[in-house]
Parts: C-alpha cells; structure tokens; sequence
C-alpha cells in the first residue's frame, strides 16, 4: 500500500493501546466463564476448585511461559511435552539413585535447558526452521526417553520432594507461588530488560534486526535455551506432584501448551504477544476444561472446545489487528 | 499527435471530479485525468499527493468516492479490477506478482492455460510457442521455460509486461518501474516503451526522476496534496518549474553541503577486501567529515562492500581497520563500535514495519541508552521523541507504527536509530529512494550536519547528480573492484559513467 493510503486508513489512536484492548477482552471472556460456571454449579466457587484451577493452570504456563518468547521470534518449539518427559525422568533417575532432591532437580532443569539450546542450534548455525528441527527433536527424545526407561516406571520419592507440587504454604498451593514468581520473572524479562526488546524486535523483522546490530544468533539461542529450561522445571514440579514418571507423560503437555500461547495473544508471526497474556491463555484453557468437569460434559469433548477457542480467539486478535492498522 | 486530433477523437480514457476520501484525509480531491491512445503520460508528485490513489482508482483497486469514467467517449463504471481488465488496463506494479517458481511462459499464461488433448492437462507445447511469440513481439530474447525465480529485476518486469500485453492490455500503468533497472536494463525499457507506444499502447507512468519524464513524456499531470495542479507538455517547461509544481514552493536542487577545507583523521580503511558475494580486494578510505561516493552500475557489487564492512556478509581476505582498530564479525560488533548501515530496502531490511516509530528509533540504542540491561519504557520514549523533534519524522507520536509512515519519514526514522547509537561511520545505500524531493533535500541536509560534526558518510547512489553534488570524492566500482577513484574537482556525472561502464 502506499504513504498517503496507509497514512490515511490509520485511525487516530486511542487512548487505549492495541495490547491493552486484547488483554481487556481476554480478562472479560475469564470473568464471563467464571460467571457462568459460577450460576451453573455451586462447587466452582468453592476455594478448593479454584486452588485446584489456578494449580493445573500453573503446570500448562510453566511449559508455555518459555514457549511464548520463542514464538515471539516467529519460532515454534514442538519438543517442550518431551523434553519434559525427558527431564522427568533423568531428575527421577538422580534422585532416586542420589536420594538428593536438589540434585535431582538441578539435573532436571539443566537437561531441560541443554536440549533447549541444541534446538536452539539447530535452529540458528544449522538455519533449520524451528518447527522442522523441534519435530524432529520430539521424536529424538521420545526415542531417547522411551529406550532409557524400557517400560518401567519410577515412582516413591521422598515427601519433602514431593511438597513442591502437592504442598501448601499459608493455605495456597506451592505450585502456585512458582506460578505467580515465574509470571513476574517472564512479564519483567520481556518488557523490561533490553533482551526482551530485542526479541521483539526479532520477532517482527529478523533482517531488520540483525542489520540494526542486535545479535541474534545469540538471542535465539537464549531464548530456545529458556523454553527448554522451563520444560525441565515443569518436569519438577510434575514429578513431584505424580510421585512417579513414565516415558508418556509429555504426550498430552504440548498441544494445550501451544494452545495457551494463541489464546494469550501472541502470534505465530512472531513480534507480537506477552507472558502475562498466556498465563490468561492457560487460566481460560484450565478454566473451560475445570467448567466442563463440574458440569459432566464428557471428556470427549475437550479437544473440540479447545480447538474452537484457539480459532475463536486467533480469529479475535487478527480482527482487531486488522481494524487498527 | 497534433492539436486538432485530440479534438477529433476522444481519450481513450477519461477521469473526471475524481475523489476518494479515506478516514481524515482527502487522497483524491476532485482530480480529472484524461490518456490519449499511443501516448506515454507521467503522473508526476511527491510522496503522499495522490499518484498512487489515482492509480489504484484507476485499476479498480479503490472505489472513488465520486466522479466519473469514460471509455473512448463512452461513460463506464470501474468499480472492481476486473472491470478495469476488460477495459484492457493493467498494471505493472513495483513488486511483481510472478510465482517465482514457475517457468516464464506458465506465469504468462497463469490461469488461462491452453488445454491439452487429455482433459485436465495442459498443452506444454502450445504454451511455449504462444509465449515465444509474445516475448518476440516486446523484442525479449528469451526462452520461455526458464523459470521466473532466477530472473533479474528487469527481465521480471518484462515478463510482467507480457503478460499484460497477453491479456490485451491497451493501457499499461507502471509505478516506478525503472526503480531497480541499471542504466542499460532501462534503456531497454524505454526501447519496449517506444514499441509499445508504436502500436498504440498508452502508459501511464509514475516517476521520480526528472531525466525520465522528459525522456518519454508525452504529456506530464502534476499532483500535490490529492490534486490535479497542472497538466503540460514536456516541451513547454523547465525541471525547475515542474519541482516548484510539485512541492509548491521553491527547492534547491543542489543540495546543501558545507565541505570542510581539509579532511579529518583517518576513520575506515578497507585493505583487500574480498568476500563471496562477488567483491575482490576492495580498498577504501574514508576520514572523518567526509562524504564519500561509492558509485558505480547496479550489480556492480556497490552493496556487497557494504554488507561486508558492517559483517553482513562472510569476508573471504582482507582487513576492516575501524578507529585505528581492526574490525571483523557480526553487524552486532560492528554496531558496537560505531559503524551504521542503512540498508536499500528500508522495508525490509532497515525497520520492523509493525512496530512503533520509538521501538524502531531505539532498537540499535538499547545497549547504550540501558547500560544496566534494564529497559525503561519511559526513558526509551523520551529518547525518541527527542529524535523525532530533531529529525523532524511527521508521525503523529513515538507510538505510531512506522510502516504508516511516508518513504522520507521512514527513512529518518532509520537514520535516527543511528543517531540514538551514536555511531561515527554512517554507510548510506542508496538513501534516496523512493524518496520525494523535498524529503530529499532534508536527508542531505542531516548527511551533512552530521559529518560536519566529525561522523563520516560512504554513500551508495544510483543518482550521479546527487554523487556530484554532495559528495567530497568518490570510488566507481565495475564487476566487483574498484575501477578508480574521483577526487572532488574529477567528480562529474561523465568520469562516473566512463569509469564504471563495462568494456566489452
């Protein structure tokens, strides 16, 4: 298009900018659902399902928190659900030979992180796309997982361990907490250190950015690194939570994890989207499926209505995206 | 084409009371257009006057809010493209629409292929002779099965225009087309022009460059601010008179330079440089307060020596000395220790076009402006609008998206995320295209103001009036080295051409 066309199509900005406008939507659509649920079952508003909402919402952002600043580079990291089942096991493994939880978590995020940053790799120095080369990984750390466990299961690890994911301080949920840290710790990097800038900056023009001096190589191995590391701490706290680890636990994790990132309102394109945003994405995901458990909506039907709010919400944004520019 | 015809016989095509409002401004205000058969019509303006619309109104790409068409006389409505196609109009448009995988004669012929004798297939032979013929006719040699993806920007552009002409195209509208030509690639295109005009094909032709409208022209239409401000013929008017048209004051078209009386300490020295793109032991110097010209032909590897010194592309031999320090890596160290380049595609390679105007001016500042990594959003805002006061950038605010923004104010946006990094080298290619005059001179005069303030320019130019005019000497470049170099009293228009023409 051109000057004097954009230049005349662009309306007069608003006081309210374009992030805002999508985050009050995503915060309408949380308090409509929970309205709902709230008038359709009496049980919804109890403080026991909430804590139970806000602690499976918590193990869906850990995965997809990570995830978020890679799509924000116009990356796709396909390999979280594995790697956390990876992590998962090597952690269970260490702890149960050691008996040190703290090595064994040590062991979790570090094996999460290095397999995060050989996506990075491949990603960068290889120039295979994201999506490619952490397809392939999935099925190279299935394969890896698969063989180490050869059909067994660990299970039984110390309480104190287990504190992390089932344990409560002053009446919340531990997980909980990591929750509320992790979201603080990813709203701050993004918006706030120039890193973050930079991977926005990414995000929206690669050429641009690495001709305007920001290196990106460097970003983009971080940023993979990051979201394989997130992948181990969710490994963590799923341990510790089940008490046990089997080679498939990560089958289930990737999808609702990609399904959070779009329903928060960041784009595949990349440039565009916030931390905070999934952590809605994962709240209204965990939310639906908790509302159609209270309800007896059988179970069948989740993917459905999770499929449908990813279109809904995608479809949403590009609207008023469209609007605006 | 004398007088008493254009009474004779109608336009082939007319417009008239054309407007067209968008959201808080007028693009089009009451514009009346008329193109006579055979004729070649520049629509001449600056950025932003209505060319553009007026094109995209013709085509049927905007529907005009109010006004009227007529066909050879007759009233016609033009409320969709393919009402413009059947009225034989097409486009030629600055980024073509080829699929660049596709051999020449399939792109011809897209959609409209000749049917084989198995239904469902296509005959392959019939589609290779039609397109020969075709490509024959606008004096193309080339072989039709050769797929589109390994064409230069000029052979594209011809197979654009056959197609047009393939689908009985009698007007051809053209935006710039000679934008990426090399001078014999437009020479070329002028040849095709004249044959086309021949047989009674009239162009509508948007242009920047003066030399062009009185080249071709048959008759010339001004545009300024969404209006028609005049119509007249080559012959009747002076460059001079056409730019105050345009822009509707006087500019002067030497640009401003104040040079210095001696150069300043040594900043770039460029030994040997040989790199894969193509560029073989390139030597160059620029001091400080210099502007120095690196002129020669399009492909001529102008641009490769300066991906090289910004570490944009693999360097095979040779030495970068910076600042009396030796230079080699990524554009992110380079960046690092002052170097700057504003690349040719502003779009696509100078600005992230979705994000904001302050997002773009600080994105090469962070390391500098946050030394701690912290990001501060204020801090980050009042930087930019400290540029956008000092460059003059016309956007409403630091928040605007700055692919809303026109080509000049784009561009200084560019140049301002420099400024904002503190750089001392800034490494210009080709800074002024698609870049109205007014804006023009106000690039240069930013050049100026910071080389007189101890920062040094090497400026990449198709534009050897521009070369002439600012620069305090220059290189000419022919197949990949550096055929000479011009001091500022050699630097005329004529050493730049003899020096960078191939001879072969």
């Amino acid at each position: 298009m051109t000057d004097i066309t954009k230049e005349a199509l662009s309306p007069p900005r608003s006081f309210l900018s374009q992030d805002a406008i999508q985050l009050f939507y995503r915060l309408l659509a949380v308090f409509l659902i929970c309205a709902v649920l709230a008038v359709l079952n009496d049980s919804f508003l109890s403080l026991g399902n909430i804590l139970n909402v806000l602690r499976q919402a918590s193990l869906t952002f850990f995965i997809a928190s990570g995830l978020t600043l890679v799509v924000l580079t116009a990356g796709l990291d396909l390999s979280v659900g594995a790697n956390v089942a990876l992590s998962a096991c090597v952690a269970g493994t260490v702890i149960h030979t050691t008996g040190s939880p703290a090595l064994g978590i040590l062991t979790g995020l570090a094996c999460g992180g290095i397999v995060g940053l050989l996506n990075g790799i491949m990603v960068t120095a290889l120039r295979i796309p994201s999506f490619i080369a952490t397809y392939g990984m999935l099925w190279v750390l299935n394969g890896l997982t698969y063989w180490y466990m050869a059909g067994e299961t660990l299970h039984g690890f110390p309480a104190g361990f287990r504190q992390i994911g089932s344990g409560y301080l002053f009446g919340l949920p531990i997980p909980v907490y990591l929750l509320l840290v992790f979201l603080g710790i990813g709203t701050l990097f993004a918006q706030r250190t120039i890193w973050g800038q930079e991977i926005y900056a990414i995000g929206a023009n690669p050429v641009a950015a690495r001709l305007s001096g920001i290196p990106v190589t460097r970003r983009l191995l971080l940023v993979y690194a990051v979201s394989g590391t997130m992948a181990g701490l969710a490994s963590i706290i799923f341990l510790s939570r089940l008490n046990s680890a089997e080679a498939d636990i990560g089958e289930s994790l990737t999808l609702p994890a990609i399904a959070a990132v779009l329903i928060g309102g960041t784009s595949l394109f990349g440039g565009v989207g916030t931390v905070f945003g999934t952590f809605i994405g994962a709240l209204i995901l965990t939310l639906v499926l908790n509302g159609m458990n209270l309800l007896a909506v059988s179970a069948n039907w989740q993917p459905l209505v999770t499929g449908i709010i990813v279109i809904l919400a995608v479809w949403l944004d590009m609207k008023t995206r469209r609007r605006a520019q | 084409m004398n007088a008493s015809d254009e009474i004779a016989t109608p336009p082939l095509l007319e417009l008239r009371g054309i407007s067209k409002t968008f959201p808080g401004v007028k693009a089009l205000d009451d514009v009346s257009f008329a193109l006579h058969a055979g004729e070649v019509h520049m629509l001449l303006g600056e950025n932003g006057a209505g060319k553009s619309s007026l094109m995209k109104v013709l085509c049927g790409a905007y529907q005009a809010d109010a006004g009227e068409f007529f066909y050879k006389g007759d009233k016609v409505t033009i409320t969709s493209t393919a009402d413009a196609q059947k009225l034989g109009i097409a486009v030629i448009f600055q980024e073509f629409s080829l699929v660049p995988y596709l051999d020449i004669a399939q792109n011809i012929f897209l959609g409209r292929e000749p049917k084989g004798r198995i239904p469902g297939t296509i005959d392959r032979r019939k589609i290779l002779a039609d397109a020969k013929r075709l490509l024959d006719t606008i004096g193309f040699d080339i072989d039709p099965s050769v797929v589109v993806n390994t064409l230069g920007v000029a052979q594209q552009q011809m197979v654009e225009i056959a197609k047009a002409i393939s689908q009985n195209a009698r007007i051809l509208v053209m935006d710039e087309p000679t934008a990426a030509l090399s001078d014999r690639e437009t020479e070329l295109l002028f040849a095709l022009i004249a044959r086309l005009k021949a047989d009674g094909v009239s162009i509508v032709y948007i242009s920047h460059r003066m030399a062009e409208v009185f080249a071709l022209g048959d008759r010339i239409t001004v545009l300024r601010d969404g209006r028609r401000i005049d119509g007249v013929r080559p012959a009747d008017v002076t460059p001079d008179q056409l730019v105050r048209m345009m822009v509707g004051r006087t500019v002067d078209m030497t640009y401003p330079r104040n040079f210095a009386d001696k150069p300043g300490e040594l900043l770039l020295q460029v030994k040997g440089l040989t790199s894969p793109t193509g560029i073989s032991d390139i030597n160059i110097e620029v001091r400080r307060g210099e502007i120095v010209g690196l002129c020669g032909l399009v492909g001529s590897g102008r641009s490769e020596v300066a991906r090289a010194i910004f570490g944009a592309d693999q360097v095979t031999s040779g030495e970068i000395v910076f600042d009396g320090k030796p230079i080699s890596g990524e554009p992110d160290i380079a960046a690092r220790r002052g170097i700057a380049l504003i690349p040719e595609s502003r779009k696509s390679e100078g600005l992230a076009l979705l994000r904001s105007v302050g997002d773009n001016l600080v994105v090469s500042a962070l390391r500098k402006l946050f030394p701690s990594g912290l990001f501060d959003p204020r801090s980050g805002q009042r930087t930019a609008d400290g540029l956008i006061r000092q460059l003059r950038i016309a956007t409403p605010s630091a928040r605007q998206t700055v692919g809303l923004l026109s080509g000049g104010n784009q561009q200084k946006v560019v140049i301002g995320k420099w400024l904002a990094a503190g750089a001392k080298l800034f490494i210009f290619d080709e800074p002024t295209r698609g870049i109205d005059v007014g804006a023009k001179s106000e690039i240069f005069a930013l050049i100026d103001r910071l080389v007189a303030e101890g920062a040094a320019a090497l400026m990449i130019s198709s534009e050897q009036v521009e070369i002439c005019h600012v620069c305090d000497r220059a290189y000419v470049m022919r197949e990949g080295r550096v055929a000479g170099h011009l001091a500022r009293n050699e630097l005329t228009e004529e050493n730049i051409v003899r020096l960078g023409m191939h001879h072969a």
